[in-house]
């Protein structure tokens, strides 16, 4: 069966509900059909930590409830057949996908400095929130940080697919573009442990306030980025250098630990001190330490490449086999598999081996309510309420409108989540603003 | 900024309590009982499961 086909078993009740294999859910995130053949969902905005990891996991349940309703029309079609979905970065060709992250900034004069200013960041942190991988070669095989790392070939650029920049351009901030600009970066991996997640985006959230906010940070300009990813990438054990343009020599280690210490210095000054700011900052340094001490311990049941570390190497010690045997890539894919039986990850937190942020309640409300303080909360009333009254509708990020309807809501504030318009159409759909 | 590298961490002290870990040799067994009720299926037919897994596409 043919990817194109199983996606399109895959969608039939997205379809049947949402007259396209390409909607906004009531939960105002986007769930579509990808170019090849795959899902991709896209979380609303959110303006919270828990919200967005709530929103991401409900993502996993949203698209594992379309691998169950796959599987029974296959059965009712007479075919045998289990249907796999990872959530995962690379395929066995060598193809990359992984994880968009998107963050929306003021807009300012010299996007391109401020966004290049991050790059060393981002080219550093898979040492703490890479999804670590098996990385097969002609001489043989290895454990790296991130399987994204070796697909990246540029710094910036507004294209994605033909060129995979580790930051897109691109300036479509789905918001009032005179105030805000958006940051979208590519290089980071698809990941499973909620805690990994916490890290990714709260450690950038916190880097990102802080740029906003002027404070000077140590500059640390790399000389050659795409051999600093890749060099990065394949060295557990910390110690390779990466060079500066300034000539000095630096591990990742280094430059993760450099800009924690900024972030640390500004806690109560540009960062407000929350717990769960300093559930990151904890986080970050013992990922940093796991690496520096080489005591891998120290996160295995919180990021990913930890977790996945030690479940490979417990597992190539029982079939006493080399790194690279296929029994140990089926592991890997196991562990991306989102499936809460088959998935290796779900069978680790359910184990107490892996550990979450969300409580399971709050994912599971994300499956089909919006985060309540952003735009994604009328976006979600919206969708909900034009789909329930059979009404043709269309809806983007920015727009809400029914079909025939002289006038298009145009939401231009990510923030607001209250506009007496929506409620003036709510009205008129003979809903509950608040339903 | 003279502040770029602080040697205290004030923050520190504070830092929330990590929930108790399984002990050590406890996880451990946890993760090998595990290993052994999906052993036959990561065992069959790997090397052509893997090698079919192909995803064209995406960004």
């Amino acid at each position: 069966m043919t990817p194109e086909e199983v996606a399109g078993h895959l969608f039939h009740s997205v379809v049947r509900w949402g007259r396209s294999s390409n909607v906004f859910l009531t939960n105002a995130s986007r769930l579509y059909i990808d170019v090849g053949a795959h899902p991709e969902y896209a979380t609303a905005e959110c303006d919270t930590l828990t919200d967005l990891i709530a929103s991401d996991k409900a993502g996993e349940r949203i698209v594992q409830a379309l691998v169950a309703e796959g599987e029974q029309r296959l059965r009712d079609a007479g075919v045998d057949g289990t249907i796999h979905l990872y959530k995962n970065n690379t395929d066995s060709a060598g193809n990359s996908y992984g994880c968009h992250e998107n963050y929306l900034v003021r807009r300012r004069a010299d996007f391109r400095a401020f966004a290049s200013a991050l790059l060393p960041f981002l080219i550093t942190r898979q040492i703490v929130t890479g999804a670590g991988t098996i990385t097969r070669t002609p001489e043989g095989a290895h454990y790296s940080f991130s399987p994204r790392a070796d697909h990246m070939w540029e710094g910036l650029s507004s294209a994605t697919t033909r060129s995979r920049p580790m930051i897109n351009t691109r300036d479509e901030p789905h918001a009032n573009a005179e105030l805000y600009r958006r940051m979208h970066v590519i290089v980071g991996d698809s990941t499973m442990a909620e805690s990994t997640a916490l890290l990714k985006v709260g450690a950038t959230d916190l880097m990102l306030r802080l740029m906003e906010a002027h404070v000077r940070l140590p500059d640390l300009t790399l000389a050659n980025e795409m051999q600093a990813i890749r060099a990065v990438a394949h060295d557990l054990t910390g110690t390779a250098t990466v060079e500066l343009s300034d000539g000095r020599h630096l591990t990742a280690v280094e430059i993760q630990q450099a800009y924690l210490d900024v972030v640390r210095s500004q806690v109560g000054n540009v960062i407000e001190r929350t717990a769960e700011v300093d559930h990151i900052l904890d986080l970050w340094e013992r990922g940093i330490r796991a690496v520096r001490e080489q005591d891998f311990s120290l996160v295995d049941t919180e990021l990913d490449w930890a977790i996945k570390h030690r479940l490979i190497e417990r597992y190539q010690a029982r079939l006493s086999c080399g790194l690279g045997d296929p029994r140990l890539a089926r592991l890997e894919l196991a562990f991306h598999d989102v499936s809460p039986e088959r998935g290796l990850y779900h069978r680790l937190v359910a184990q107490g081996l892996v550990r979450t942020v969300v409580e399971d309640e709050a994912i599971e409300r994300a499956r089909t309510v919006a985060p309540q303080t952003t735009r994604a909360r009328l976006r979600g009333a919206f969708v909900e309420a034009a789909a329930a009254s059979g009404q043709d509708y269309t809806v983007d990020w920015v727009h809400l409108k029914l079909t025939g309807a002289s006038k298009t809501v145009l939401l231009k504030d990510p923030f607001r989540s209250e506009d007496s318009r929506v409620d003036t159409l709510l009205e008129s759909l003979g809903a509950d603003e608040r339903g | 900024m003279g502040q770029t590298f602080t040697s205290g961490q004030p923050y520190e002290d504070d830092a929330p309590e990590p929930a108790p870990a399984p002990a050590k040799a406890e996880s451990t067994d946890a993760l090998d009982s595990l290993l052994d009720e999906i052993d036959d299926s990561l065992q069959t037919n790997a090397e052509q499961f893997v090698r079919s897994f192909v995803q064209k596409g995406g960004q």
